[in-house]
């Protein structure tokens, strides 16, 4: 067979037993520290008695491993157990509120990951030039500010003075698609400002990288036009690099979001266990959890398994 | 100057900016107004130490600076145009088309994601010089008569499924495609085994000489250049020290600067006979890396004699560093013993005693980073005095400023750090301090390889000095002959892990040789005319390194 | 010393003065922590300099308490992650073998999962307390010490200078301690001025959400909760906190930089 299917079905397989060791690793984190589901519930006035009720009831009693095992199966299942809060379906709750997030995500990704290129791009062409020293001074900046300040200093701004836009981004299925999407302008832009740094600062180095090596000053040595240079020599090169940028940053989107659902009060996956960890709601939070990793696993996988496909050491073994 | 002068530089000033630590940018200037011609058909030899700007003025010929180095003052003519003074679109129609260049490192030179042919033809197609189906024929006729392997299909490859030697001649091909008026070789065989760089340094001559074109030959070794050139101008820190043709720069060199570098190891060593007792001897040892399936030392035994130097000679791959890590206990062997001042070493690092340790010490190839970088000289010459014999206070100080004048350097360098040093003087502390444990063995692995010859042959003077005083014997590792016979009483030369061949110096050097023997010793470029042609005729193995 | 650009200047000015005024907080705050000394959302005045908070109190006196609860923490779990961190990172790049192997794996597998979604699923079952968020926070950030201090001292570990000690009969505490900590040092205090300001951020996030610093306990991202209704009604006062955590992480940040870029141009010297 090919190496590279084979490395590719090796990092697939990583990628599965680690999603499989996260699980038991927040299982694990939600079980066996201290503090007691049971307790969390009926709260500190619950007599022993009401307590080992509902331990016997919730199988609190059994071993944990088993009680993992049990978990594991629903979750393979697509059953995340019921809310100890509202005895609600979970499933159910999270899938809206996961399209939500990812319909969020995906305008802020398609806003910044164009526009970190574009920029990066910038930094250097104009390298220790005004241009590159004002984005990485904004780089600066930016990784500095928390999100929720952000979140606040647009809204104080484009909300509250200018009202161009709404303060609080509620959206519910009857909208219209354009009703959406005024409505999340805010939280999106925010998001997109999270990233942008980080995935530009990235950007510059990987393409700078590219752009020193020795292939490139051949290449202009042969009188290529600088287009051409980065076009049939640079861009080549610096795909898998910028790819690999993108997938990390997109990864780190997954915690942005929950912050900056929560200063929006935005019904998606974020705010959601955000909720549900205050009222110490565990099959809730161990479910958020599960699918937040499993997300921010993957878009790490899927950022190497480009490096592998764009290698062409490995695409054309000796 | 006559009418085939097409090359024509003028009091070249070239110069970068500098950005120091916590101090305004200032501008440096690397080459201080240096001027020269070629005709048609000729190739000037460019030769220097490192920081000469040799390659500098090379890439000028391009009106390329590399990495921030900008071209201040002169003129470059060029088939009657002045270069320098033209635009960007001016320069890149010469570029790849007028002038072409081939780089020290072509593996770092090829673009990894694109096949060979494509890299080979694109100026020629670029430029419109010829069609795409002319120039992959061109490109056919040009890695045969370069000596590839499988001319008409090497092209169809990548850049990593060929090798070193390979990827530099296909680098020359690319340089040579287009039917430019100058080629630039910028040290073109100098990261090559010496047996494979005297085949490419002979397919390049041979190329140069079937297409009439004109090149730049710049490299730091006379004795390369010499085969190559008609002409060659000797550069010292920017600055032109000797302009001739090669037989007057080769056979009668006019400054001192050149005369040293024409008199390079010429240093003399009269050999020891080997004596009863051998301080080293290496039994039989097989060795393979943790991890691999196969050996990289097979059977190798060698003694080294008090007071006297063993030189392990090979290329890159031969298993030479490999010995010295075994026999300083890095790497136990799998099958094999060593006796070292009459007793067994342990194979393990961790078995030996402190004595072992002391009487056995090692100096490496690169001496910055040899040394801890957050340590004085004093504390790096004083840690085994104080770690072996216990000295403390004024009285290790005392040793280490005399172990500074043993190897020629005052006490002022006691609180200097390695960076400040210069590379002669960072391989000289790091003798001091293998020195300093008063050691009876010291293996020296590939030394000066990394030094400027001049440098390079102040270092093998100290220790042959060195060994006089202190009856210290050498295991000395290179890949250098020349360096082999100034300093070796013995020589083992060393082949896929094997030792091919083994005896006092007078021996092993002298006929009749083995194959290998013989190419090896044949392929060590030597400072006279018509050496290259020679010893193609007479050789009997080709590169052993493909 | 004496090179110190203005920028690195300033961000030592700035870091100095907001530590002074952790430490100093109860003789620098005008008013009590958790005192209601007005009315709600007071704006500015020569009695509350930065006006009063969502209940009343003196806003610039919990800034500076906040401050303190802050830093504190934030500082608190910086040592420890970096105690841990480095520590660990260390004894896996030079023992090697197994046991890099085993921390390696295990902290890959941590960092497998985003931190701050890490650190909800554990404050969903423990008690939110200080001592908690600072063990928390600086067991979960010593995964990225870990992984430079190991790096850095892998590095360090396979050149000459460490090989030459090694050959010399050195022990394993002069390698560690002489060999390799003074070359990683560098890189390594740089690096805590970044997990410092991460800590800071992630402090406040907490609280900000409500799973941090409870109240009446001030804290800077919880006095952004607390004021952040105010927003609406065009009464900044949630952002005041917010602009304390962005200079402080600022200043730090040039701080760090200065301190990375001085050392790299220490190494670099003459080649």
């Amino acid at each position: 067979m090919h190496p590279v299917v084979i490395l590719i079905a090796q990092r697939i397989a990583l990628g599965v037993l680690l999603l499989f060791a996260t699980s038991i690793l927040i299982f694990v984190g939600t079980l066996i520290l201290p503090g007691d589901v049971a307790q969390a519930i009926l709260g500190q006035s619950a007599t022993p008695q009401s307590l080992a009720n509902l331990r016997e009831e919730m199988g609190l009693n059994d071993p944990a491993w088993q009680r993992y095992f049990q978990w594991l199966r629903g979750v393979l299942q697509g059953d995340l157990g019921s809310s100890l809060s509202n005895q609600r379906d979970i499933a159910t709750q999270i899938g809206a509120r996961l399209g939500n997030t990812l319909f969020l995500a995906f305008w802020a990704a398609l806003v910044a990951v164009p526009l970190a290129i574009f920029l990066g791009l910038l930094a250097v062409r104009y390298r220790d030039r005004w241009p590159d020293k004002l984005i990485s001074g904004f780089t600066l900046a930016s990784i500095s500010l928390p999100e929720f300040f952000l979140g606040y200093v647009l809204i104080y701004f484009f909300a509250v003075k200018w009202r161009w836009f709404p303060s609080v981004s509620t959206i519910y299925d009857s909208m219209s698609f354009w009703q959406k999407l005024d409505a999340i302008v805010l939280p999106a832009a925010v998001l997109t400002l999270v990233i942008l740094a980080h995935m530009m600062r990235m950007t510059r180095a990987a393409i700078l990288n590219v752009m020193q090596s020795a292939y490139v000053e051949t290449a202009e040595l042969k009188g290529l036009t600088t287009f051409d240079v980065i076009r049939k020599h640079a861009f080549p090169n610096a795909i898998a690099p910028v790819v690999n940028v993108v997938m990390l940053n997109l990864a780190y989107l997954v915690v942005g979001v929950v912050v900056v659902e929560v200063v929006f009060v935005y019904p998606g996956m974020g705010q959601y266990l955000v909720d549900h960890v205050s009222k110490r709601d565990v099959p809730v939070v161990q479910a958020c959890g599960l699918i937040f990793a499993a997300v921010y696993i993957g878009l790490n996988m899927i950022a190497d398994i480009v490096s592998i496909l764009a290698n062409p050491r490995l695409r054309h073994p000796r | 100057m006559t009418e085939d002068t097409f090359l024509k530089v003028r009091d070249l000033k070239i110069g970068a900016t500098a950005y120091p630590p916590g101090e305004p940018p200032k501008w440096i200037e690397i080459v201080h107004g240096v001027s020269l011609d070629l005709e048609k058909g000729k190739v000037l030899g460019l030769i220097g130490e490192s920081g000469a700007g040799k390659s500098t003025i090379g890439l000028a010929a391009m009106g390329y600076g590399r990495g921030g180095v900008e071209i201040s003052g002169g003129e470059v003519w060029i088939n009657g145009r002045d270069i320098l003074s033209g635009s960007p679109r001016e320069l890149r129609r010469l570029r790849g088309s007028e002038v072409t260049y081939v780089s020290q490192s072509a593996a770092a030179s090829f673009n990894p994601a694109k096949k060979i042919m494509e890299q080979v033809i694109e100026a020629s197609v670029r430029h419109g010089k010829f069609s795409r189906s002319e120039a992959e024929k061109r490109a056919v006729s040009l890695f045969d008569k370069l000596g590839l392997p499988d001319p008409e299909t090497i092209g169809e490859r990548y850049p990593h499924q060929v090798s070193g030697g390979q990827l530099q001649r296909a680098m020359t091909a690319m340089a040579l495609c287009p039917q430019p008026d100058l080629v630039v070789f910028d040290e073109p065989t100098t990261a090559l085994d010496v047996t494979t760089q005297i085949d490419v340094l002979k397919a390049i001559k041979e190329a140069i000489a079937d297409t009439g074109v004109a090149a730049i030959y710049i490299t730091h070794d006379l004795a390369v250049v010499a085969q190559v050139a008609d002409d060659i101008m000797v550069l010292r820190m920017g600055e032109k020290v000797e302009y001739g043709s090669t037989e007057q720069i080769i056979n009668a060199p006019q400054e001192e600067y050149t005369r040293a570098l024409v008199s390079v190891r010429s240093i003399s060593h009269e050999e020891k006979p080997p004596t009863n007792e051998p301080l080293l001897s290496v039994q039989n040892v097989t060795a393979r890396y943790r991890g691999t399936n196969f050996d990289v030392l097979h059977d190798v035994s060698v003694d080294v004699h008090p007071g006297q130097t063993l030189a392990v000679v090979g290329e890159s791959g031969s298993g030479k560093s490999t010995l010295a890590r075994v026999i300083t206990g890095l790497l136990p062997p799998r099958d094999g013993m060593i006796e070292f001042s009459g007793r067994t070493l342990s194979p393990t690092l961790a078995g030996r005693t402190r004595e072992d340790l002391r009487e056995l010490q090692m100096i490496y190839q690169m001496a910055d980073v040899a040394m801890n970088p957050r340590h004085t000289v004093g504390t790096i010459i004083g840690r085994p005095l104080e770690f072996y014999f216990g000295l403390k206070g004024a009285e290790k100080k005392k040793r280490v400023k005399e172990l500074l004048d043993e190897i020629e350097m005052g006490d002022g360098f006691l609180d200097r750090y390695p960076a400040e040093l210069s590379g002669g003087q960072k391989q000289r502390v790091c003798i001091a301090r293998a020195l300093a444990a008063k050691p009876k063995l010291i293996i020296c692995d590939e030394v000066t390889s990394a030094l400027d010859p001049l440098v390079a042959d102040g270092i093998l003077k100290l220790l042959l000095n060195l060994q006089k005083r202190e009856d210290v014997a050498y295991l000395f590792i290179t890949h250098d002959i020349a360096t082999v016979r100034a300093i070796a009483d013995s020589i083992a030369v060393m082949y896929q892990g094997r030792v091919q061949r083994y005896g006092a110096k007078s021996t092993v050097l002298s006929p009749p040789f083995d194959d290998y023997t013989d190419l090896l010793l044949s392929s060590v470029p030597e400072m006279k005319l018509g050496w290259l042609e020679e010893v193609i005729e007479t050789r009997r193995m080709t590169s052993a390194g493909n | 010393m004496k090179n110190i650009p203005v920028a690195a200047m300033l961000g030592l000015l700035f870091t100095g003065l907001y530590f002074l005024a952790a430490i100093f907080a109860p003789l620098l705050a005008p008013y009590g922590m958790a005192q209601i000394v007005g009315d709600v959302w007071e704006p500015s005045s020569s009695r509350h300099w930065l006006g009063t908070d969502s209940i009343g109190r003196d806003l610039l006196s919990r800034m500076i308490y906040g401050g303190r609860t802050t830093i504190f923490i934030a500082t608190a779990a910086t040592l420890l992650s970096f105690l841990t961190g480095s520590v660990l990172g260390l004894i896996a790049a030079v023992i090697g073998g197994w046991v890099d192997q085993f921390l390696s794996r295990f902290i890959d597998l941590i960092m497998s999962i985003p931190t701050l979604i890490f650190a909800l699923v554990i404050l969903s079952v423990m008690p939110v307390t200080i001592p908690i968020l600072i063990l928390v926070m600086g067991l979960l950030d010593s995964t990225r010490v870990y992984r430079l201090a190991r790096a850095v001292a892998v590095d360090i570990n396979v050149m000459d200078f460490v090989e030459a000690a090694k050959l010399r009969g050195e022990g394993r505490i002069w390698v560690i301690f002489r060999e390799i900590l003074p070359n990683a040092l560098s890189p390594l205090i740089a690096e805590m001025g970044l997990r410092f300001i991460f800590a800071v951020l992630f402090v406040s996030t907490l609280s900000f959400l409500g799973l941090g610093v409870q109240p009446p306990q001030a804290d800077w991202g919880g006095i952004v909760k607390e004021n952040k209704d105010g927003i609406v009604y065009g009464i900044p006062a949630a952002l005041i906190p917010a602009i304390a955590i962005a200079t402080l992480a600022i200043s730090v940040n040039l701080v760090a930089d200065w301190v990375l870029n001085r050392t790299t141009s220490l190494k670099g010297g003459r080649g």
